[in-house]
């Protein structure tokens, strides 16, 4: 782990709205996710998770704390710098797949690096290279509606992985997939998480988010507890000796 | 019950010693249930009381070699075609003390479902980490995915469980914004011999 966390939410507060009909989405949350940590935030309906992701993306703006991104306080950064830390260093993943129909899988794989100013030829090879490594070679040149959720999902997380990324933000990834494939989508963040990068997964789901290193269980839009990182390895007498 | 049937399956393989049934059935099963020897020679006896296996050559218990008979095969056979027996539920800690808890005046409930959720979170956690170390090891062998097998079954049941827990959470939470009902009159002693489903409906309901 290094000393600087890639991923820290400081006293980070949402309010919809104001008044007696204000809703207090997060009340404060600190929360440090360092490279190579698989993070699962586990809560009811309700209880804040996605608002923590959109706000950790910076797809949403705090109204208090921080977001540091790799040491950026996304908060104070320009919509221009905030849009190039999007594209460059955060990697999102969403349950609906976000996928752009008018593309085939290797175009939306490709886009984001393009829009980052990487050469056309080069964001293709990349693309080509992201779909080769979870197993998906063949699907290239096939648009959205011709591909399953699952293959969509794998691709979406694709376009998540591709480049430097060093942060994934992965919102109920596995929601409308079967378990066989929430179980491929799940052994791909725990991957990249092992080369290095930091992975916030939202789920409501304990299966999935036992996939990660430390399960954050939210309440209200706070935490109110969570698993110790690598605390059960000693459950299973016979585990490490197989 | 199960381990006699699982020292009958290693049998049908080939006649063993004991010892080396203890490994095998901790090989298939990770350990997850660990034997001990005397276990495995207690069974052992007994199925061969019951002449469902044979002893082959001399030698002490311990060095002994033993086989499976045609009555053994039967009853091994028996029991692959019939379902495990699940109308008689063994007793479950869990659901004991919750059930206890919800009637004990100063329990916090809410903490001790907390606690046991993050609990066995942790724990699937860890089956997790030793089912993806089985899943990268590519399993092949019989031994490998019988353990696999073993492994998903845990993670399936604590699963369940935090399932369960949430579900025992959002209940409690409903029951509790309720307008309270008047508190019914004291229950008679036992001797009254009152049949159980003559309970108010609203301790009745929160059976899930």
């Amino acid at each position: 782990m290094t000393a600087t966390p890639v991923l820290r939410l400081a006293a980070l507060t949402r309010v919809h709205g104001s008044g007696p009909t204000a809703v207090h989405a997060l009340k404060g949350v600190d929360l440090s996710v360092h490279a190579g940590e698989f993070v699962a935030v586990m809560g009811p309906s309700g209880s804040g998770k996605s608002t923590l992701l959109t706000l950790a993306g910076g797809l949403d703006t705090a109204t208090g704390g921080q977001v540091l991104v790799e040491g950026h306080d996304l908060g104070a950064l320009s919509r221009a710098r905030l849009a190039k830390i999007r594209r460059t260093s955060v990697g999102y993943v969403f349950q609906d797949y976000n996928l752009i129909p008018a593309l085939t899988a290797a175009e939306n794989i490709a886009l984001p690096r393009e829009l980052d100013g990487v050469a056309a030829r080069t964001a293709r090879r990349e693309a080509l290279a992201a779909l080769d490594e979870i197993g998906l070679s063949e699907l290239a040149d096939r648009f959205p509606d011709e591909m399953s959720g699952g293959q969509q999902q794998r691709v979406a997380i694709a376009r998540a992985l591709v480049g430097e990324r060093r942060l994934v933000l992965a919102d109920e990834p596995t929601g409308a997939l079967d378990s066989e494939t929430g179980e491929a989508v799940l052994a791909l963040l725990r991957r990249r998480c092992d080369e290095g990068a930091a992975v916030v997964l939202v789920t409501h789901e304990s299966r999935y988010a036992a996939w990660a290193d430390r399960v954050v269980f939210l309440r209200d839009g706070t935490i109110v507890d969570q698993t110790a990182a690598g605390s059960a390895e000693t459950l299973l007498a016979g585990g490490g000796t197989r | 019950m199960s381990i006699r049937y699982g020292l009958l399956a290693l049998l049908e393989q080939g006649p063993r010693y004991g010892s080396q049934l203890r490994t095998e059935f901790e090989t298939r099963t990770g350990a997850t249930w660990p034997l001990n020897i005397g276990q495995v020679y207690t069974t052992l006896g007994r199925l061969e009381r019951d002449g469902l296996i044979v002893p082959e050559g001399g030698g002490d218990a311990k060095q002994q070699l033993y086989a499976i008979t045609d009555e053994g095969r039967r009853e091994l056979g028996d029991w692959f075609s019939q379902p495990v027996d699940r109308t008689q539920p063994s007793r479950d800690e869990l659901a004991i003390k919750l059930a206890m808890a919800v009637g004990t005046p100063g329990v916090d409930v809410a903490r001790i479902i907390q606690a046991q959720r993050r609990h066995t979170l942790a724990a699937m956690q860890d089956y997790t980490r030793l089912k993806a170390r089985a899943l990268a090891a590519e399993p092949e062998s019989g031994d490998d995915i019988a353990w696999l097998l073993v492994l998903e079954q845990l993670i399936f049941f604590a699963e369940a469980e935090s399932r369960w827990l949430d579900h025992c959470e959002s209940r409690l939470l409903r029951l509790a914004a309720r307008p309270r009902p008047v508190e019914p009159a004291p229950r008679p002693p036992a001797d009254a011999q009152a049949p159980a489903d003559d309970r108010p409906k609203a301790r009745g309901g929160t059976s899930s």
